[in-house]
């Protein structure tokens, strides 16, 4: 009950609190500089200099402290020991580049990198393509999308069921094992079964981010000129032509955009890995290898950070690409 | 064109087979489960779910009674009792793992020191002994049965009361609203200012959010939990309130500022003209012209929060009342590997909310999907 209070409480005061702050700010800067009497018009200009940083304050104060402040902060921790104590320099990385389990690490994120998005944009332009020609599209569309809303860890434990082993003779609960056995094969222990159980967790990404490739692209696909179409299907070409020659290519900026969106979740991968193999068997991946540095064991935080700071660099060429993109957008 | 009107009616019948194999899979995991968590649990563990509606054959044994169990009728001790539990027929019984299905049902079999055991159609068995019983273990009758199927929302009470799901439940609750409130109203004034007011760094601003957009989350963990301490917030929920207000402005003031920077210049100035202020502008008609935006966020940020399991472990405690209900499952997967009735349970509580969610306000969720990435294409 309690938390209720407290919950319904913030909510008040937080919506109270931002509307006193914005009306607030803005009948003062009013009063400062009013727009009449001698001077109006510098002080018309001089209010107008100074309101978009109130209606910006909260934010700006928010993304600082929130997220420039923790990027500049994890990059000094990187170069400190364990407890921010001393400074080591290259220390942390020099030892990162000496780590087997980083090595690990980093091929695995690899892997994901190269496999997840890209059977995701497949599966996702394969079932934008099918579902925008049959009646029932859109609630095959809906039942594609839905794994969206899932929770990684809900997905985890949807598709450890489906991995689930039980031994050899046993009548099989889980349905890969299931159907291993029905077509007369041995059942396997999927889950700790290096190389195997990474594209097993990769599966679950994919069932999850298929969705969102495939309503971005049925959207990109339906937005091409009808007439390009119609051009082909008169000069004959089949229906695989016309898709591979002549819609693809023309979606391809989308098909850019879908992939490094993917790439970015790819490269965060945490909950999945965490909750379904913890890392072990050879599935441990980035940001699960710093969880384990950060908060399990005797806590290293300048390691940690270290890998932090590596994913950071590895999402910043996409986040250049992002915003070279948006300031031509803007133009 | 029309004369291939064969090929054309086989494509589309291939089109069709193709889009419902791929719903298939796509649906099938989360049937699966959702079958399994209104299974009963011996159930569960015997067959595989999509047996779930079909009669199902299994062999197991069960312990007859003990010493103190025991009754005289005239000379002899006996114990009595049923190896069947509700919805089981039996098929066979049997003393020995050997051949576990040696006796029909009916049939009495002679037991070492004269002792002598019948198992009846229904269940009920029979244990004699001229001399009075001294076991404190009772023996093992294997019994061959076949169960109709049994489903249950037992799991479903079970999970919420007695597995703490509940707890988790509410306070998933409480960390999620909040959370998805607070960065609304933050968001829309910045958006606001950088889609329609003109002032020095705006485009600047503007490149910096769409960098943040992307930043890991992973790096925000330590320091601001560090910073939290410093300040006297400490683990709670005033602080994932905060990071998660944090961690979603970004999204929010790019969706919110892609959206009204779409909308019709001529309102806007006209309203200037007639003497509107900006803090009126935007709340007479920037506002309620931006609810499609504003709920497409909403969901994001909803779904964004109630799924996440990263920021909950970190900024909230980890005691058992602490626990939000992602950190929960989670728990189980390790302490309860293999009890799926509860696994499968304790899933589905948690994903029922978005999943209501997300049939409810597809249309929002796709339209800001779309506004948040084809943009950028």
């Amino acid at each position: 009950m309690e938390q209720f209070v407290l919950a319904s409480g913030t909510i008040v005061a937080g919506v109270f609190g931002c509307v006193a702050w914005f009306w607030g700010s803005n009948m003062a800067l009013d009063a400062v500089y009013p727009a009449r009497g001698a001077g109006a018009g510098q002080n018309m200009r001089r209010a107008a200099a100074i309101r978009p940083w109130l209606f910006l304050g909260p934010a700006i104060l928010l993304l600082g402290a929130y997220l420039v402040y923790p990027v500049l902060n994890s990059a000094w921790r990187a170069l400190h020991n364990a407890d921010g104590s001393n400074w080591v320099g290259m220390g942390n990385y020099r030892w990162l580049l000496a780590d087997g389990k980083f090595h690990e690490s980093l091929g695995n994120n690899m892997l994901w990198l190269v496999t997840v998005p890209a059977l995701s944009t497949l599966f996702g332009l394969i079932a934008a393509q099918l579902t925008d020609r049959i009646r029932w599209g859109n609630v095959a569309k809906s039942m594609i999308f839905m794994p969206m809303a899932i929770s990684f860890v809900g997905a985890g434990v949807i598709w450890k069921f489906i991995y689930d082993f039980r031994g050899e003779g046993l009548e099989q609960i889980g349905l890969l094992n299931a159907a291993v056995v029905y077509f007369g094969g041995s059942p396997q222990t999927w889950l700790v079964t290096p190389l195997w159980n990474s594209f097993l967790l990769m599966a679950v990404l994919v069932w999850i981010q298929t969705g969102f490739a495939m309503v971005i692209l049925s959207a990109a696909l339906r937005g091409i000129p009808e007439e390009t179409i119609e051009a082909a299907i008169l000069d004959g070409a089949n229906p695989w032509q016309v898709f591979l020659r002549i819609k693809v290519p023309q979606i391809w900026g989308t098909i850019a955009v879908v992939w490094t969106t993917i790439t970015i979740t790819v490269l965060k991968v945490f909950d999945i890995v965490f909750v379904m193999t913890n890392g072990e068997w050879g599935t441990q991946v980035l940001a699960n290898l710093m969880y384990n540095w950060m908060f399990r064991g005797a806590p290293d935080y300048g390691r940690g950070s270290a890998i932090a700071i590596v994913i950071m660099l590895l999402v910043t060429p996409i986040m250049v690409w992002n915003i070279r993109n948006a300031r031509r957008e803007m133009r | 064109m029309e004369g291939h009107a064969g090929t054309r009616s086989s494509l589309v019948w291939a089109v069709n087979l193709a889009a419902a194999l791929m719903v298939v899979l796509w649906t099938v995991p989360t049937f699966g489960l959702l079958t399994t968590s209104l299974r009963d649990r011996d159930q569960i563990a015997v067959s595989g779910w999509w047996k779930a509606p079909f009669r199902s054959q299994q062999t197991d044994f069960v312990r007859a009674g003990t010493a103190p169990d025991q009754i005289a009728e005239g000379a002899i001790w006996v114990i009595a009792g049923n190896v069947l539990d509700k919805g089981e027929e039996l098929l066979a019984w049997g003393t020995n793992s050997r051949d576990p299905g040696a006796n029909a049902p009916g049939a009495t079999v002679a037991l070492p020191d004269d002792r002598t055991l019948s198992v009846a159609a229904d269940g009920a068995y029979r244990l004699t002994s001229p001399t009075a019983f001294t076991e404190t273990r009772g023996m093992r009758i294997f019994v061959t049965t076949i169960s109709s199927p049994r489903f249950t929302t037992e799991n479903f009470t079970r999970v919420v009361s007695s597995e703490g799901l509940g707890q988790a439940f509410l306070n998933t609750m409480t960390v999620t609203i909040p959370a998805t409130i607070i960065p609304i109203l933050i968001a829309a004034f910045a958006a606001y200012a950088l889609a329609w007011m003109e002032f020095p760094g705006r485009a600047l601003l503007i490149a910096a959010v769409v960098g943040l957009l992307v930043v890991p989350l992973q790096l925000a963990l330590i320091p601001l939990l560090r910073l939290h301490n410093d300040i006297g917030l400490g683990k709670g929920y005033m602080g994932i309130w905060l990071a998660h207000t944090g961690f979603g402005l970004p999204l929010a003031i790019y969706l919110l500022r892609n959206y009204m920077v779409g909308l019709p210049r001529e309102i806007i100035e006209s309203a200037r003209v007639d003497g509107a202020s900006d803090f009126q502008i935007f709340r007479r008609i920037i506002l309620p012209l931006s609810f499609p935006a504003l709920a497409s966020f909403a969901i994001f940020q909803f779904l964004w929060v109630w799924n996440d399991l990263l920021v909950a472990t970190v900024f909230l405690g980890n005691t058992r009342e602490q626990l939000v209900m992602t950190g929960v499952l989670r728990e189980q997967m390790g302490s309860r590997g293999g009890d799926w009735e509860i696994l499968a349970a304790s899933a589905f509580v948690s994903i029922a909310v978005p999943l209501i969610v997300f049939f409810a306000m597809q249309k929002y969720l796709v339209r800001g999907l779309l506004a948040g990435s084809v943009k950028g294409g």
